[in-house]
């Protein structure tokens, strides 16, 4: 029986047992509270169609040999300026939504080359640097942050110079994903848009994974020497996982903040990175291997205790940050796990 | 005291139900020098690892037969036990720690201490070391050996010859030193310094050490040894006084075995005796295994074999044409030169590989079989691909299709198309690496240790696979191996790869000596000196 629960265990992955079986105890806890529980479900949903896209960036960097992406926050910072960039041009709702993307993806696709040409040098070691890639472009942006001419006073601090710490994007691209399709039953909604967005993108990053270039950079993040013995070249494949990866980081901010209703500038994309970690991992990916349904579950677990677990702290134990606390235990330990699990060498 | 030094009788070990050693008995006199000659495999290795208990033979159940030294039996347990029981180790790969003096390499954890005002204070642990004392044994030990180097200099930056004589030095060192082990040491020693090599053996043994001296060069053999033990797949095959033996016969002892034959004939196109790929000069690059300067021809429908004893570089060839080690010279298939050191052109020009390394390069543990199967194809030759513009998709419809009917056709044993190659036992591992190279349709096909690792019936399934490619559908294929007997039934000819280059081209049913010869490089003199 023991042994039987063992393999079973297993084959799901530690940190999804653990976190599907405390999820499942904090929304017992919740029904058991008297907390009502629709809200909370549609909470989950939006939760999921904000971070999926980040949490899909790590798919591609995972299946081309280079590991979990901490540097995700490079995207994340190709995003920001799509979304400033809009505001700038005075565009509003979808226009403005679209016009960040043209602009993000672009310029999130030179910062992948850049990032995958550097982690190609530093093979063995792509975690760590990506991390402090990931530190490094946040710490160079908040230079940024203060230089870049933008000149909307939406963005800018009202005197001395530079941009906000927060822009307020309401009456810009906020909720236009998250109105698009809104379907109200009682306390109850869903919003379609958010969810086809990510459903689309989840859809370009399957048909990917279906074609050539895609099973050549699943190769090479199985086996380089099988790769290199069936004539790729491996370098080119991992720069093409790390710049897909920067650019689902930079549409998946702009999914993230439309629903937010902020832009969060200067330090705060730091940890970025993190959270999508953790959610890719709960999903039972690990550092070699991940596919589309790791991400939905991972996210949906994660980001789903997350919303539970704020009401019934809440409840039982008043004052103290509780949501927080549990996301950074929860992210760091995940993390923490699976880094353990790494084997050493090829 | 008894009149051997070192006797193991009736030694036997198998590892997980394969016996790698059969009631081996040696015995060595005070002041002998008894080499042990065997081909690789043949179990010289794991009789060492006997003599001195590594814990790689009882963490696997230990051993039957009798270790007696000196006339009194005695259970090795660890290496530090064989060390104090007066066995010393000269290795292959050099025991220095290369930021040290040769003193302290030397002296390394048997330092002569002295004491001094601390020490007399707080005992024992805070003495000092005796620099003088140490240096003098040291310069003795170096002068026995007869190096006259400064005994303080590093050990990084010296010639790989000497590094092998502070080995030795560090052995003799040890006072109660009564049995020394050398470990194939010449194998990286310049003819030079493998004359002093075998000439300061000589000296100690002359000095009243005994000497086990493992090797697979027949004329070091015949130059410094007295007796002889041969060893074939485990087993005892003969001990010889050194006047009683000649190069040749012991040639014949080291490899001697029945060859059985693979029922073969030979198609129509072999008759016509062109060739389709050409070598020349050929130089590559592999760590290891490196090939310097090899010329052959290989012709239209024949198996080719290329055979030698591992390190002397016939696994670069086959790496070397397919681009994976860096490679120089000139090779031509069916005519035209092909570009060296173009993976993906080797391969879409017609050449196919199955790797040696079956795990790591042959395939991906964690993908399905049909797209191990398919992938190389896909990749070079775009076959299971639709293309919508720019945009690819796989074919999987056609993917499964071919896999099924490779999986029949080659009789892999496996759960579906889907299993993950990770799963598969070493024989089909092998087969699925097969079908890869296949799908390519290759023209030639390079085989490289096609049965390492596997199974006594898998390996003959793979050969008999092979064969069938080569006799129903005319395919070239040249496969490399160091189971000599496995090409020796397959191959229609047989180079033997010996420093690098290619020491002679052998018929399959050509005698055992001139194999054993030419393994051990010794064929081109053996000829020299008219005893062939």
């Amino acid at each position: 029986m023991l042994e039987k629960l063992k393999g079973l265990v297993d084959s799901f992955g530690l940190p999804r047992t653990i976190i599907t079986s405390f999820f499942v105890f904090v929304c017992l806890l919740a029904v058991f509270l008297g907390i009502p529980f629709l809200p909370l479900i549609s909470d989950m949903v939006v939760r999921l169609g904000m971070n999926g896209i980040m949490v899909l960036a790590m798919v591609p960097a995972i299946l081309a040999g280079i590991g979990l992406n901490f540097g995700l926050p490079l995207g994340v910072l190709c995003g920001l300026i799509g979304m400033l960039t809009a505001i700038e041009m005075n565009l509003t709702g979808f226009p403005s939504f679209w016009m960040s993307l043209v602009i993000a993806i672009p310029l999130a696709v030179v910062c992948g080359i850049g990032y995958g040409w550097l982690l190609n040098k530093v093979k063995g070691s792509e975690m760590m640097v990506a991390t402090y890639v990931g530190f490094s472009a946040v710490s160079l942006m908040n230079i940024g942050w203060i230089l870049l001419p933008y000149t909307n006073l939406e963005l800018k601090w009202p005197i001395g110079q530079g941009l906000r710490t927060t822009v307020n994007i309401e009456g810009r691209m906020k909720w236009v994903l998250n109105s698009w399709g809104r379907i109200q039953i009682g306390s109850f909604h869903i919003s379609l848009g958010l969810l086809l967005f990510l459903a689309f993108w989840c859809l370009l990053v399957w048909l990917f994974l279906r074609s050539k270039t895609g099973l050549a950079m699943k190769a090479v993040g199985a086996s380089r020497q099988f790769a290199v013995a069936s004539g790729l070249n491996v370098d080119k494949y991992r720069i093409i996982g790390a710049t897909l990866s920067t650019v689902l980081g930079a549409v998946g901010i702009a999914a993230y903040a439309q629903s937010f209703g902020f832009l969060q500038l200067y330090d705060a994309p730091m940890f970025y990175g993190f959270g999508a970690v953790a959610a890719v991992l709960i999903g039972g990916a690990t550092v070699r291997r991940a596919n589309i349904s790791h991400v939905i579950i991972g996210t949906f677990l994660f980001q789903g205790l997350l919303v539970v677990s704020l009401p019934v702290a809440n409840l039982i134990m008043t004052g103290g940050n509780m949501a927080e606390i549990t996301r950074i235990t929860i992210s760091n330990g995940v993390i923490l796990y699976a880094l353990t699990q790494v084997s050493g060498g090829q | 005291m008894g009149e051997f030094v070192l006797e193991m009788q009736n030694v036997s070990k198998s590892y997980y139900g394969t016996q790698v050693l059969k009631n081996v008995s040696i015995a060595v006199k005070p002041g002998e020098i008894h080499a042990i000659l065997g081909e690789n495999g043949a179990g010289k290795s794991t009789l060492m690892n006997i003599l001195f208990g590594m814990s790689v033979i009882h963490s696997t159940g230990g051993f039957e037969g009798e270790v007696r030294l000196g006339g009194e039996a005695v259970a090795i347990k660890s290496p530090m036990q064989a060390m104090e029981l007066g066995i010393g180790m000269v290795h292959q790969e050099f025991m220095l720690i290369p930021g040290f003096s040769i003193v302290e390499n030397i002296k390394l954890n048997r330092e002569i201490l002295k004491d001094n005002i601390v020490s007399r204070v707080f005992g024992e642990k805070m003495k000092g070391l005796d620099h003088n004392s140490m240096a003098k044994d040291a310069k003795a030990a170096l002068n026995t050996v007869g190096l006259t180097i400064d005994e303080w200099a590093r050990v990084a930056g010296l010639p790989v010859g000497h590094m092998q004589f502070v080995e030795i030095a560090r052995e003799i060192d040890k006072e109660n030193i009564r049995l020394l082990v050398f470990d194939e040491p010449t194998a990286v020693l310049t003819e030079n310094e493998a004359a002093n090599l075998l000439a300061t053996m000589r000296k100690l043994a002359d000095s009243g050490i005994a000497i086990l001296f493992i090797t697979h060069r027949l004329d070091e053999v015949m130059e410094v040894a007295d007796n002889v033990t041969i060893l074939r797949d485990g087993a005892l095959v003969s001990t010889l006084r050194k006047q009683d033996t000649s190069v040749v016969r012991m040639a014949e002892l080291m490899v001697g075995r029945e060859i059985e034959t693979m029922a073969r004939e030979k198609g129509s196109e072999m008759g016509q005796d062109s060739t389709i790929l050409s070598i020349r000069d050929l130089h590559v690059r592999m760590p290891g295994e490196e090939i310097r300067g090899v010329s052959l021809e290989v012709k239209r429908g024949e198996i080719f074999g290329i055979g030698g004893l591992s390190g002397q570089g016939k696994i670069g060839i086959a790496n070397g044409i397919m681009g994976l080690y860096p490679a120089t010279g000139e090779v031509l298939l069916n005519g035209e030169k092909l570009e060296l050191n173009n993976t993906k052109g080797s391969l879409a020009r017609g050449l196919a590989f199955v790797s040696e390394d079956r795990r790591g390069v042959g395939l991906m543990l964690d993908s399905s079989i049909e797209e191990n199967i398919a992938f190389t194809a896909m990749q070079v030759k775009n076959k299971f691909v639709r293309k919508y513009g720019p945009f690819s998709q796989v074919a999987q419809g056609e993917m499964r299709q071919h896999a099924l009917a490779m999986i029949k056709e080659l009789d892999i044993r496996c759960r579906g198309p889907l299993q993950a190659t990770r799963r598969l036992s070493g024989g089909n591992q092998q087969k699925v690496c097969i079908a890869r190279a296949l799908t390519l349709d290759p023209i030639v096909l390079f085989v490289s240790e096609p049965t390492r690792g596997i199974d006594v019936g898998a390996k003959r399934l793979v050969l008999e696979t092979l064969v069938k490619l080569n006799k129903e559908f005319g395919m070239t294929i040249v496969m490399t191996s160091s189971e000599l007997a496995e090409i020796r039934s397959v191959c229609d000819r047989i180079a033997i790869i010996s420093k690098g280059q290619v020491e002679g081209i052998l018929a399959p049913d050509a005698s055992d000596a001139d194999y054993g010869l030419m393994m051990s490089g010794d064929f081109a003199k053996a000829r020299r000196e008219g005893v062939v």
